[in-house]
């Protein structure tokens, strides 16, 4: 436990004693709510995994596909 | 091909290329420059000198700002894959699922433990437990490298797997041979040699900014001995490795071998073209076109460097496109109708599994397990969606000239690199202006090299997305291309920001120099 306390205490220190490390941070959380937050949930859906409910179903599809794609 | 929507195909082609070169702009920054830090803090800790530490701290900065710009840009490549590519990633994702998995785990323990104790560490724990941490930081962060590269290897040369057609699905039968494919092993070796040569370039063009602005003078020299000495030593090696990597792509991929060296007409004793401008972009037939307008040749070294024989004959497009008999090659024409009978089997099989065939589903499994059908027509399922040989040839010129600026620029490295250490040697370095200024102009020429690289790597094979078993025009999603041109716009301006605040921050940084000793 007193371990776990000591990495938890190493890493808020860090931070807090960080300078131009902030700005840094900043930007990372910026960008990874632009990739997660805005990207991901509205532009990149899993094209499969929202048309279809099953592997099986999903197999078949990529069947077809490649078969008698039809674009 | 009337088929497929070519815009759709070439706009997820687009945003794939804009996403992976800019993500490449941050990476071989990392996976070097970690190397390097921790060479300079080793000589600290043997040392005790505090120089060392200065000197260490200052690069580390440079690495973090590259690191927090860059990290998860390589995330977005990941969402394209379900969403614009997702019959490739159904396709692959039996064989992708483990190193990828392995690649993000690595990533995130690794990485994001040790570099803490890298920044947070100074002062706080021991000299030797942070001098740990710090080369346990440069090798997680290659060692991520090598499972995406593995993953893409496998898709250069497919091994270890067998295809399942009732799940549509590569399955993988052998996890070593597909670690140890030798396509993999040079690409990641190449292409982790070529970063370090990258992050040694960035190390001693700052430095050399330094010696020209008079200042940071025992850092820039001292930056410059171990970059210098770790640049040349990886030349070198990438050198070799790039010399593995031709010899597997001749034997795996001879037409990208053809079209990187504009090689129409195929030869024994075949000259190595060390520079050229070709004319235009021939079409194979025709013979007595001229390639190029001029070209510097190298007697067989192309033989040797694909055979290790100066006397073997390399076989050129037109060979490939049409066949030859003496040399045993097949034609485009035959792998054709070869794939277009393994193409019928599995339209077989999808029709028996609609129908519920349950003899005939059986037959068609056992024919998919059946060697000789894998081997003689499974193996150019990919070229059934052809009808002309002439869409299977790669661009020529693409091919030809990133190849040759990358193994170009690669040369003037290695000479610079010896040009740098001689006159650091001869207590010459700070009055050699000229060279100070063609080292600090030498830094964005890099990155232009390593780009090259990739671009040979993924428009040499192209229109493969997986070699000779899946066009790239297969493997995209039946979705809006408007919604991909929407996308490719944001990233571009999302990217465009990143690389314009790495370059800003980067700069207020190596102005202030190594005096701040904060993170």
């Amino acid at each position: 436990m007193e371990t776990v306390k000591n990495i938890f205490r190493f890493y808020v220190e860090g931070f807090k004693n960080m300078t131009w490390g902030k700005n840094l941070w900043l930007i990372i959380f910026i960008k990874v709510f632009i990739m997660f937050a805005i990207l991901k949930l509205f532009f990149f859906s899993d094209f499969l995994g929202s048309q279809f409910e099953n592997d099986s179903q999903k197999s078949d599809y990529v069947l077809e596909q490649l078969t008698t794609p039809n674009k | 091909m009337e088929q497929f929507d070519f815009t759709l195909i070439d706009w997820s082609r687009a945003q794939f290329a804009l996403t992976a070169l800019y993500h490449w702009l941050f990476v071989p920054l990392t996976l070097g420059i970690t190397f390097i830090i921790a060479i300079m803090e080793t000589i600290y800790v043997k040392t005790g000198n505090p120089e060392w530490k200065k000197i260490t701290k200052f690069w580390m900065t440079l690495f973090g700002i590259n690191f927090a710009i860059g990290v998860a840009t390589g995330i977005i490549l990941e969402f394209e894959f379900g969403t614009n590519w997702s019959n490739y990633s159904w396709f692959v994702g039996d064989i992708f699922g483990a190193p990828l998995a392995i690649e993000g785990i690595m990533a995130f323990f690794m990485e994001s433990t040790f570099i803490a104790i890298m920044f947070f560490g100074w002062n706080k724990v021991s000299k030797g437990f942070h001098l740990t941490a710090t080369w346990l930081t440069a090798i997680g962060s290659n060692l991520s490298a090598l499972w995406i590269l593995v993953a893409n290897g496998w898709m250069q040369h497919p091994v270890g797997m067998t295809f399942n057609p009732d799940t549509a699905r590569m399955e993988m039968m052998n996890f070593w041979e597909v670690l140890f494919n030798p396509n993999a092993i040079n690409k990641f070796l190449h292409t982790i040699y070529s970063s370090y040569i990258v992050a040694a370039v960035f190390v001693v063009g700052i430095s050399a900014w330094y010696l020209l602005k008079n200042r940071e003078i025992a850092l820039a020299k001292k930056s410059i001995l171990v970059a210098s000495l770790f640049g040349l030593i990886f030349s070198i090696l990438t050198v070799g490795t790039g010399d593995e990597s031709a010899r597997e792509m001749a034997n795996s991929q001879p037409m990208k071998f053809a079209a990187m060296e504009g090689l129409y007409y195929g030869t024994d004793h075949a000259p190595l073209i060390a520079a050229g401008v070709l004319k235009d972009d021939p079409i194979p037939e025709n013979k007595d076109k001229k390639d190029f307008f001029f070209e510097i040749e190298i007697p067989s070294a192309l033989s040797y460097m694909a055979f290790l024989d100066g006397d073997a004959f390399v076989p050129g497009i037109h060979d490939l496109v049409h066949g030859n008999e003496e040399q045993g090659i097949m034609s485009y024409y035959n792998k054709i109708e070869r794939g277009k009978i393994a193409k019928q089997a599995l339209t077989d099989f999808k029709i028996a599994k609609k129908e519920n065939n349950q003899l005939a589903i059986e037959k068609l499994s056992a024919k998919f397990n059946d060697k000789e059908f894998l081997d003689n027509y499974f193996a150019y399922f990919g070229y059934s969606y052809f009808e002309d040989p002439h869409d299977i040839i790669p661009s020529v010129p693409f091919s030809f000239y990133s190849f040759h600026i990358m193994v170009m620029l690669g040369g003037h490295f290695l000479i610079l690199f010896t040009v740098l250490l001689i006159f650091l040697y001869k207590e010459k370095l700070h009055q050699m202006r000229w060279l100070l200024w063609l080292t600090l102009w030498t830094m964005p020429l890099a990155y232009v090299a390593s780009e090259s690289g990739w671009i040979i790597a993924e428009m040499g094979r192209q229109p493969w997305v997986i070699q000779d078993l899946m066009p790239t025009m297969t493997a995209v999603s039946n979705i809006d291309s408007n919604s991909v041109i929407i996308t490719f716009a944001l990233f571009f301006i999302t990217f465009t920001a990143l690389l314009i605040a790495e370059i800003k921050i980067m700069l207020k940084q190596i102005h202030i120099g190594p005096n701040d000793g904060g993170h």
